[in-house]
């Protein structure tokens, strides 16, 4: 065993193989801030889902910048995750961040965070209901409104007949952004069901699709993953189909960098996690309240060849 | 075949000879295959695209990665056991090669075997617990893949600070590791996947293994009866956690060309993958209960699902309702493999 991590040492030293490894610190600065408030963020992000890793980098800098303690936790089981919301309010915490992608499940516990003082503020999804329950405002996209981006872009690029692919069957946002998209393209949208567990069997799918459907000139991802093996399933199907994506990762920036895909959409979910831990310590502090306690959208910005270099390097260092 | 059976009526039947008919009605692998070829038959009836080359060398591919898994598995699952952790092992396999190459700059093939040494690792740790604790191997594996779900994006995040390992491509040898696990033959104007040779390859190897080999019957004589294995001086330790080992070799190779193939590797990529399995070496005629099965059946198991989903996908359905009709048709399969079954060893007594 010994032997084997003096091998890797070793190794590690010489070899051009690590692409991956960052030669500078790309975070920024070190953050001086004394709040040393306590806030606990819980959303309904399943462990592992790229999307929500992004929203816990920018919970944890905003913590480090501010001096405050941050704790995060999701479950997406709307139940479990009520119970998690309350166990924050038990301890007395000096704000809450909370992801209400089932509203009505989490109603009771956000209420009893209200009633007992703490500082509420929704991010991502439930806007519409964010503030009946009593939160100070809501941060996130908007899916209409950026579906409906995405449907307008695509009908000025010319594209009619459109393929969704929906990577989480049963996910309310996505079948939401489907739609919206749908709305403005003034076009023909049919979705498609894949597993984002085994993203290569998705890009079979995609490819199978295509190859049937040959009057498919577009593809509309839901995720950053989706989108790369689209890309690649609409290029060995040989089909002229133009692909555009919802949020980010590194690899989707390069597709776009290099034409491979036309744009994506990102709603900024750093920002999401950093501004609601931001925006509760300032309401705390000094009472105040960005937007006066309007919905404040992160979203959607759109990731087109003129931003996807500089975007691809945030994205590879889990922040865009 | 009644004639055949009725002229050695009187004398012992285990040693009756049966009709050529009945022989094959016995196989394993019968149904699925009749199960194989009206699936088959149903699609390309519905879609021109399906029965095409490209078509083809598309739902091939699925298959493929699939088979290469569901061989290992039902060798496995004749030997009397599963195991859960072998989709996630997948992968832990990609992600610990990508890691330790793209990350901290191991040699491309150091980092390769550094991966293969900690997949069977993982397999004789499973096949040791097994045969030490008695416990079902289902506990123990269920175990097994809740840790390495955990570990796989525990570390990843660790690493990257992302979910994903990407930027494979830019290693030293990639073109090599390309050719040996994601070139593309061409046949008839379509690309076919090279995972589609290792397949056959690999159900080849599987059903000499099982059938010409002593190992071979040590495994069916394990998951048939154990303490009578055990009597007969079977080494039973040895065999088990050899199969484990088997199944995380499988997941080695497989983990390790998806992540050529897609030059990234999501955390939680092979998550539930483990069923599929499973399900593929069960409708090739795996018994659930061990000691009986085979490696061609598993693989045309695993032909059926990539016909299957894709088929699905060429004949145009509802994507909505897309796992039911997939439920359905693997229900069909296993229903239409048991039937074949009971009625070959009825027409046997």
């Amino acid at each position: 065993m010994a032997a084997l991590a003096l091998l890797v040492t070793a190794a590690a030293c010489s070899s051009e193989n690590a692409v991956n490894r960052d030669d500078d610190d790309t975070s920024g600065g070190k953050g001086g801030g004394t709040y040393g408030l306590k806030i606990a963020v819980v959303t309904h992000g399943a462990a592992g889902d790229a999307f929500w890793s992004i929203v816990k980098n920018g919970v944890e800098k905003a913590g480090t910048d501010l001096g405050d303690t941050v704790q995060y936790s999701s479950d997406g089981d709307p139940q479990k995750q009520a119970q998690l919301i309350d166990a924050a309010v038990n301890q007395k915490v000096d704000g809450l961040v909370v992801s209400m992608a089932n509203p009505d499940a989490l109603k009771a516990s956000v209420e009893k965070a209200v009633a007992a003082g703490i500082p509420v503020i929704t991010i991502n999804s439930g806007a519409s209901r964010s503030k009946e329950f009593g939160a100070l405002t809501h941060i996130g996209q908007d899916e209409k409104v950026a579906g409906e981006a995405v449907g307008t872009e695509l009908a000025n690029q010319g594209v009619k007949n459109v393929v969704c692919v929906i990577h989480e069957a049963g996910n309310v946002g996505l079948e939401e952004r489907c739609a919206a998209v749908g709305a403005t393209l003034g076009g023909q949208i049919q979705n498609l069901q894949v597993d984002i567990n085994n993203l290569q069997a998705a890009q079979s799918t995609i490819k199978a699709k295509l190859q049937s459907d040959t009057a498919i000139d577009g593809v509309v991802t839901l995720g950053g993953p989706v989108a790369n093996v689209a890309a690649a399933g609409i290029a060995e199907a040989a089909s002229p189909a133009k692909l555009a994506t919802f949020d980010l990762n590194a690899e989707v920036a390069k597709g776009v960098q290099d034409g491979k895909i036309l744009f994506a959409v990102d709603q900024q979910p750093y920002l999401q996690g950093y501004m609601a831990v931001t925006m509760l310590t300032q309401y705390k502090a000094n009472l105040n309240v960005l937007g006066g306690g309007q919905q404040v959208l992160t979203g959607p910005a759109l990731v087109t060849k003129e931003n996807a270099a500089q975007v691809a390097e945030l994205a590879a260092a889990g922040t865009r | 075949m009644t004639s055949a059976v009725a002229a050695t009526e009187a004398g012992d039947e285990r040693v009756a000879r049966v009709g050529p008919l009945t022989r094959l009605l016995l196989k394993p692998e019968l149904g699925a295959l009749i199960g194989a070829v009206l699936v088959f038959a149903f699609f390309a009836l519905l879609s021109d695209v399906f029965r095409s080359a490209s078509g083809v060398a598309n739902w091939l591919d699925p298959a493929s990665t699939l088979g290469i898994m569901a061989v290992a598995v039902a060798l496995l699952m004749i030997g009397g056991h599963f195991d859960l952790s072998a989709g996630v092992q997948t992968g832990t396999a990609a992600i610990t090669g990508g890691i330790l190459t793209t990350y901290y700059g191991v040699n491309t093939w150091v980092a390769l075997l550094l991966s293969l040494a900690l997949c069977l690792a993982i397999g004789f740790v499973n096949g040791y617990l097994v045969v030490r604790t008695k416990l079902p191997s289902f506990i123990i594996t269920l175990g097994t893949f809740l840790m390495l779900q955990g570990l796989n994006l525990g570390v990843t995040k660790l690493v990257t600070n992302t979910v994903q390992v990407n930027n494979f491509d830019k290693i030293q040898g990639y073109g090599v590791l390309k050719t040996i696990f994601a070139s593309e033959i061409t046949i008839a104007g379509a690309p076919f996947q090279i995972a589609i040779v290792w397949w056959v390859l690999a159900t080849i190897l599987g059903s000499w293994v099982l059938l010409r080999t002593r190992f071979g019957n040590w495994i069916f004589a394990v998951g048939g009866d154990l303490t009578a294995a055990r009597n007969v001086g079977v080494p039973v330790q040895r065999t088990t956690i050899a199969l484990f080992m088997t199944t995380s070799f499988a997941a080695w190779f497989v983990g390790t060309t998806q992540i050529v193939r897609l030059t990234s590797i999501q955390a939680q990529a092979g998550f539930g993958q483990e069923l599929i399995y499973i399900v593929a070496a069960v409708i090739g005629g795996c018994l659930l209960t061990g000691g009986f099965g085979s490696a061609v059946g598993a693989s045309i198991g695993a032909l059926i699902f990539g016909m299957t989903s894709q088929g699905i996908v060429y004949a145009g359905w509802d994507a909505d309702w897309f796992k039911f009709f997939l439920g359905a048709m693997l229900l069909l399969a296993v229903l239409a493999n048991q039937y074949i079954r009971r009625f070959a060893e009825q027409s046997r007594r």
